[in-house]
């Protein structure tokens, strides 16, 4: 295991683990830091499901923690309600999953899959680690800032959020450092991607998981600077006193206010949906990479239309960014304007129906190794699937009006993040865990996680799609209580949100198993537990530094498994043809 | 830390022609244009939906924006006369011609800086109108930009520039990445002097 090139170099305790420029230890860093973020992201929205089920009942037990200034009596403040929805949404998507897709896994698996030493810019890639850890910081420290957090929904939308309290500026601060983050880390992904393929690795080749975070590094380069465009205008409104999204004659609580006027607030929309729809592909993208990776070795079958997968890959991250006003059906854009993002908004299912199809037909007629990588890359398929298709409705203006702002929407898009995109990343987890350790997670414990979590999660997300079909707006501080039309489903609160509490409750086992088998797993016999063909599976376990003892060299595609007359059922890539 | 374990950072892979920082400036560019582009189309957004625009010779200084637009166009230049002199293997001539760009770039910042002082004299503020916070923010967003290519470049006139006793063709390919970036910054200005002075 030891490092041939690099072996001179003894590195200090604050070099290795803490200021490391070696893509692995940052994955691993990225990893940690935002499986606590989402840890902490759920623990937020488990408090709100409390005020959901029971509205204005105190929070027992730990209720009286948080003050009196959030929770008098242990009572649940709208305001503080309004913080708790507000960041869970930011945490989960900015500081949880993004970061754990393309921050953890892309910097860990990419530069092994396409037999690269590092990341092409090594010390940008720490850079973007410490950018991101400062954003997280910044966010949670908002959480004391006077008047609390950002409160003002994950979307941020003007005026509410120009007049809102301090936490809002503290918001736009932290997008800025979590922008510069994943702009740093995007450029690194693709010039890595570009540059630093191995001899006879040819775009072809690449495994899907490549493709995808090539795709995603491309999004998150050209869909965040607007965002961060918008941030700045922001930041100019509510400091500077500036009206870029201020209209004339606004009045708050009676008042006139003491503006220059001429702003939009449509303008914001505007920008922040350039970036917040194609990020939705960016938490999708790495997901159905992972789970490419881990359905054809598993099936021990090559990915059914792989190049059929990549074209859609690349039509996916196109079209992207021309689907963002479907977010905006109802803010009166014209009809003109809507019918052309209805229009690109059912082109860009077709990609994705593609890649679906893709991963099914793969399934078809292998034989099946039911590990638990694979039951969480197997349930994936029918939990997107259910996302996306009910996003079609919210696709078309004439739904749109109906469902628009209900519990729909969050039903729809938490299928698709999270028995969808989460489940993938714990798929990837379970997957690639042994190649960073030597050692696998337990199996039985693996299992415990995933069938109390995959029932859990429909739990809590199918009931939403009820409510919201019935008009339940979305954040709403009491659940719904006091509308007369909520009144047939307000019961289902409390089911989803005990199987919220459950869900928490499925996530110990995995915790457990996480900490338990990095020191008593069961050690990996070889470097290639699960016979794969690609190529972090040919460095020592774990890489060191440099990642691989020998140069390298590519020969044949990423999935030849069960290729007719070899010696075994699979052939790695870097295995030379005879 | 170990340059040498990463290929293509100073010569060019042969299939892309390009080498790695060059590649990264690029798309760093690619994403800077969004991010003028998404200001630039605000701008557009903010002007059509306003009732009285004013035009921007009325308020503001066009001579002095004239000034400062041949500065920044001649700092582009000895910018690229700095990189070329470096490929010819004349050094002295390098150190001359960035710290004129240098130079170039800190007399744009001084007359920049002149002209908000004027402005904040006559009282007016980004709060005062629309026009006045878009020409404020723009502005400012890039001379933030302006200030952060002068860093670059006085470090590669100081410290930086002792790379060339090492590794020349090193330090050559720096001065060209950090050249394009320069040359963005001048073109932001060039877009930003008619939409903002003359239209």
């Amino acid at each position: 295991m030891s490092d041939t090139n690099h072996s001179s170099h003894k590195q200090s305790f604050w070099r290795t683990y803490i200021f490391s420029t070696d893509h692995k230890m940052i994955g691993l860093q990225y990893g940690f830091t935002s499986l606590i973020f989402l840890f902490f992201g759920f623990c937020l929205v488990m408090l709100m499901r409390w005020q959901l089920a029971f509205p204005g009942q105190p929070v027992p037990f730990i209720g009286k923690f948080f003050g009196e200034a959030n929770m008098p009596g242990g009572v649940m403040l709208p305001e503080f309600y309004n913080q708790l929805g507000a960041m869970h949404g930011t945490i989960m998507v900015f500081l949880g999953v993004v970061p754990l897709a393309v921050g953890a896994f892309g910097n860990y698996i990419v530069p092994l899959q396409i037999g690269a030493p590092d990341m092409a810019f090594p010390k940008l890639n720490m850079a973007s680690y410490w950018a991101y850890f400062l954003g997280g910081v910044t966010m949670l420290v908002s959480f004391f800032a006077p008047g609390g957090a950002a409160n003002s929904g994950w979307t941020s939308y003007p005026p509410l959020s120009n007049i809102a309290t301090m936490g809002q500026t503290m918001w736009l601060f932290g997008m800025v450092l979590l922008i510069t983050s994943s702009l740093l880390g995007a450029v690194n992904f693709i010039v890595t991607i570009i540059q630093l393929r191995t001899k006879g690795m040819t775009f072809m080749r690449m495994p899907f998981f490549v493709w995808a975070q090539l795709v995603t590094a491309f999004i998150l380069l050209l869909a965040f600077p607007p965002l961060e465009a918008a941030g700045v205008l922001q930041l100019m409104d509510r400091l500077a006193g500036t009206s870029f999204f201020m209209p004339s004659g606004l009045v708050i609580s009676g008042q006139p206010l003491t503006i220059s006027g001429g702003g939009s607030p449509l303008l914001w929309q505007h920008l922040f949906w350039f970036l917040a729809h194609p990020e939705v592909y960016v938490l999708i993208l790495p997901a159905m990479g992972i789970v490419a990776e881990v359905i054809a070795n598993n099936t021990r079958k090559p990915l059914w239309g792989l190049r059929m997968m990549i074209a859609s890959i690349l039509i996916l991250g196109f079209l992207s960014f021309i689907v963002w006003a479907h977010h905006m059906y109802l803010t009166g854009m014209g009809t003109v304007i809507s019918a052309f993002f209805q229009t690109t908004t059912m082109m860009i299912s077709i990609p994705s129906v593609i890649i679906l199809s893709s991963l099914f037909i793969t399934l078809w007629g292998g034989s099946i190794r039911f590990n638990a990588p694979m039951l969480f890359a197997l349930a994936f398929l029918p939990m997107f699937g259910i996302g996306g298709l009910t996003g079609l409705p919210l696709g078309l203006a004439i739904a749109d009006i109906h469902l628009h702002d209900t519990y729909y929407v969050i039903g729809h898009f938490h299928y698709v993040v999270a028995p969808g995109t989460i489940f993938a990343l714990f798929a990837g987890v379970y997957y690639w865990f042994p190649k960073v350790t030597g050692r696998k997670l337990n199996e039985a414990l693996g299992r415990l996680h995933f069938w109390p979590s995959l029932i859990a999660m429909n739990f809590i997300f199918m009931p939403m799609m009820i409510q919201g079909l019935a008009g339940v707006s979305r954040r709403l501080y009491d659940g719904g209580a006091s509308y007369a039309h909520a009144q047939g489903v307000l019961h289902l609160n409390v089911v989803m949100s005990v199987a919220a509490w459950a869900l928490a409750i499925a996530q110990i086992p995995f915790i457990i198993n996480l900490f338990w088998s990095i020191k008593s797993g069961e050690r990996v016999k070889s470097d290639n537990p699960w016979e794969a063909t690609t190529l972090e599976w040919s460095t020592p376990t774990p890489p060191p530094h440099g990642n691989f003892s020998t140069p390298v060299e590519v020969y044949r595609g990423p999935y030849e498994y069960s290729v007719p007359g070899a010696q075994k059922d699979f052939t790695p890539q870097d295995q030379p043809k005879v | 830390m170990m340059p040498d374990t990463i290929p293509y950072t100073t010569h060019e892979r042969p299939d892309t022609g390009l080498y790695n920082a060059k590649i990264g400036i690029w798309l760093f560019l690619a994403s800077e244009v969004m991010l003028f582009g998404a200001l630039f189309s605000s701008y557009v957004l903010l002007r059509v939906g306003s009732t009285n625009w004013p035009l921007g010779h009325t308020i503001l200084n066009v001579p002095i924006a004239t000034f400062n637009t041949m500065v920044l166009i001649s700092s582009s230049v000895t910018m690229v006369m700095a990189w070329a002199s470096l490929k010819l293997n004349n050094f002295k001539k390098y150190r001359l011609y960035l710290g004129l760009t240098v130079l170039c770039g800190l007399i744009f910042l001084v007359v920049k800086g002149f002209e908000y002082n004027a402005k904040f004299e006559h009282h007016l503020f980004p709060s005062t109108s629309t026009f006045m916070a878009v020409y404020f923010t723009l502005t400012g967003l890039h001379g933030l930009h302006v200030i952060g290519g002068i860093i670059v470049n006085a470090y590669f006139l100081g410290p930086g520039s002792k790379m060339w006793f090492k590794e020349p063709e090193r330090l050559t390919n720096r001065i060209e990445v950090s050249g394009l970036y320069w040359h963005f910054v001048d073109l932001v200005w060039i877009f930003l002097f008619p939409v903002l002075y003359l239209l």
